[in-house]
């Protein structure tokens, strides 16, 4: 008797501290925590790995296949067009808080100076998956369409729709210059696939699957995320509440 | 052993933040688990035919919060690494500056003779938990070591060789542990042997005399002759 009663009490306790913990993390003190740590991690990270580069890995270790996630095939009358054209007519626009605002044709990104790199992908979900990917580096549009100095961080637009909110991202400076920054438009020596962002996304090296936007049609410069989507910096932060700082 | 104390108030402040700080980290383990629950060896791995583990999916009763989702348990697990990690850390220097370590923990060759090991497990399998002037037995001072200097430390560096924020400045790390994904597997390895020793732990408090166990390590009372020296 005793014993089921210690047992019912014991349950009792874990399942408050469990409901405890789901009401103290939806509160504001709760969330403004967990937004301190993310941000204390960013700055370690960056104090920590001062600008360098991830690993790039040799050809040999280059995943089998490289698993799409997310949108893998988007689902508007547009991208069909434009896929069924091979992505022809695709146009990069580049805008926001810049001097010279570009529209950029899939030969004006071949044409810059190519960058590639061999490179693991993690997702948030903990897979990760090697790739070759190619293309020119973020900072060198940015240069080109001349940053105004009160641009802060760097949003990506997106081509597809994913339940119902369009899909987009964005990232800071440090990581908007940093080398291996870039815009990819190749996928393992071949054109990107459907499946993994066709035809240009990005790659952000240091952070998770999520910030690396696909289907990319615009890259705008802004001064703060506040009117940007619903304010968070991406689809799955706005959405879901995944951290905007992603690389941990 | 150090001052009339049974535990030193350094140990005592670390034993409870990190008691709290484990329970959250491991339990929302459990939901970040839950949104891949395949474990691979090597750099890559996203194929569950490949996976050398298939992880049972975790019910909400075991998991923070009390519902899938990724997001939030992320949040508390991130949050919760930066007080378990800093407090190991401050353990580390308090027991190596108050002797804790090289009194209490520390092996000494003797002790790892086979007859002695073989004596001290069988009086564990006795129950009986009097031993010599020592403050731990054999077999406490290896289990803690373990939970010291390997388990707890380990699931902070394989949390770290896991981001990719940290991978610039950790590449070594994420190599010496074989790849990200084997990184990913050793931190879920590791996170079901401190459980194990989490069990075998309360139940040997348990067994040994809760409430002077319990007390000594909440106001740090010696209990003297009046109960058997013990366990925990």
């Amino acid at each position: 008797m005793a014993n089921v009663k210690r047992r019912g009490f014991l349950a009792a306790m874990g399942a408050s501290f469990l409901a405890g913990c789901t009401k103290i993390g939806q509160t504001e003190a709760g969330q403004a925590a967990f937004d301190a740590s993310e941000s204390w991690h960013r700055i370690v990270h960056r104090f920590l790995g001062n600008g360098r580069l991830v690993k790039e890995y040799d050809a040999s270790a280059i995943s089998p296949t490289f698993r799409g996630n997310g949108t893998i095939d988007p689902d508007n009358a547009a991208y069909r067009a434009a896929a069924a054209a091979g992505f022809a007519d695709w146009r990069l626009e580049v805008a926001g808080l810049v001097e010279r605002p570009l529209s950029l044709s899939m030969d004006d990104i071949r044409a810059l100076p190519q960058r590639s790199q061999i490179t693991r992908h993690d997702c948030v979900e903990g897979w990760s998956a090697i790739g070759q990917w190619t293309g020119p580096q973020l900072s060198l549009i940015l240069d080109e369409a001349r940053l105004a100095p009160e641009a802060r961080f760097i949003v990506f637009r997106c081509a597809d729709n994913l339940n119902g909110d369009d899909y987009y991202e964005s990232c800071d400076l440090d990581d908007a210059y940093h080398p291996q920054t870039i815009v990819a438009h190749q996928l393992n020596e071949e054109p990107l696939p459907i499946k993994n962002g066709a035809p240009l996304r990005m790659r952000i090296e240091r952070q998770l699957g999520y910030k690396h936007a696909k289907y990319l049609t615009a890259i705008e410069a802004v001064a703060s995320l506040d009117d940007i989507g619903k304010g968070k910096g991406g689809y799955w932060e706005d959405r879901s509440g995944y951290h905007w700082y992603a690389g941990i | 052993m150090t001052g009339r104390k049974r535990h030193a108030f350094s140990t005592r402040l670390w034993h409870w933040i990190n008691l709290v700080c484990v329970v959250i980290l491991f339990m929302s383990g459990l939901n970040i688990s839950n949104a891949h629950p395949y474990l691979y060896w090597g750099d890559y791995g996203f194929r569950p035919a490949e996976a050398w583990l298939s992880v049972p999916r975790f019910p909400g009763w075991a998991t923070i919060p009390d519902f899938y989702s990724l997001a939030q348990a992320r949040d508390w697990h991130v949050l919760f690494a930066w007080p378990m990690a800093l407090i190991l850390l401050f353990i580390w220097v308090a027991m190596l500056a108050n002797g804790h370590f090289w009194q209490d923990i520390r092996t000494r060759r003797r002790e790892w003779q086979v007859s002695e090991v073989v004596r001290d497990i069988k009086a564990h399998l006795r129950l009986d938990f009097h031993h010599g002037a020592g403050k731990y037995n054999f077999l406490q001072k290896l289990t803690y070591g373990l939970v010291f200097g390997i388990i707890l430390p380990g699931m902070v560096f394989t949390g770290m060789a896991m981001s990719p924020g940290l991978e610039p400045s950790f590449t070594w790390a994420i190599e010496l542990m074989g790849g990200r994904q084997s990184a990913r597997s050793l931190h879920f390895i590791l996170a079901w042997t401190l459980f194990a020793f989490f069990v075998v732990h309360v139940l040997l408090v348990i067994l040994s005399g809760p409430v002077w166990q319990l007390r000594a390590m909440i106001t740090g009372r010696n209990p003297k002759a009046a109960t058997p020296a013990g366990e925990a």
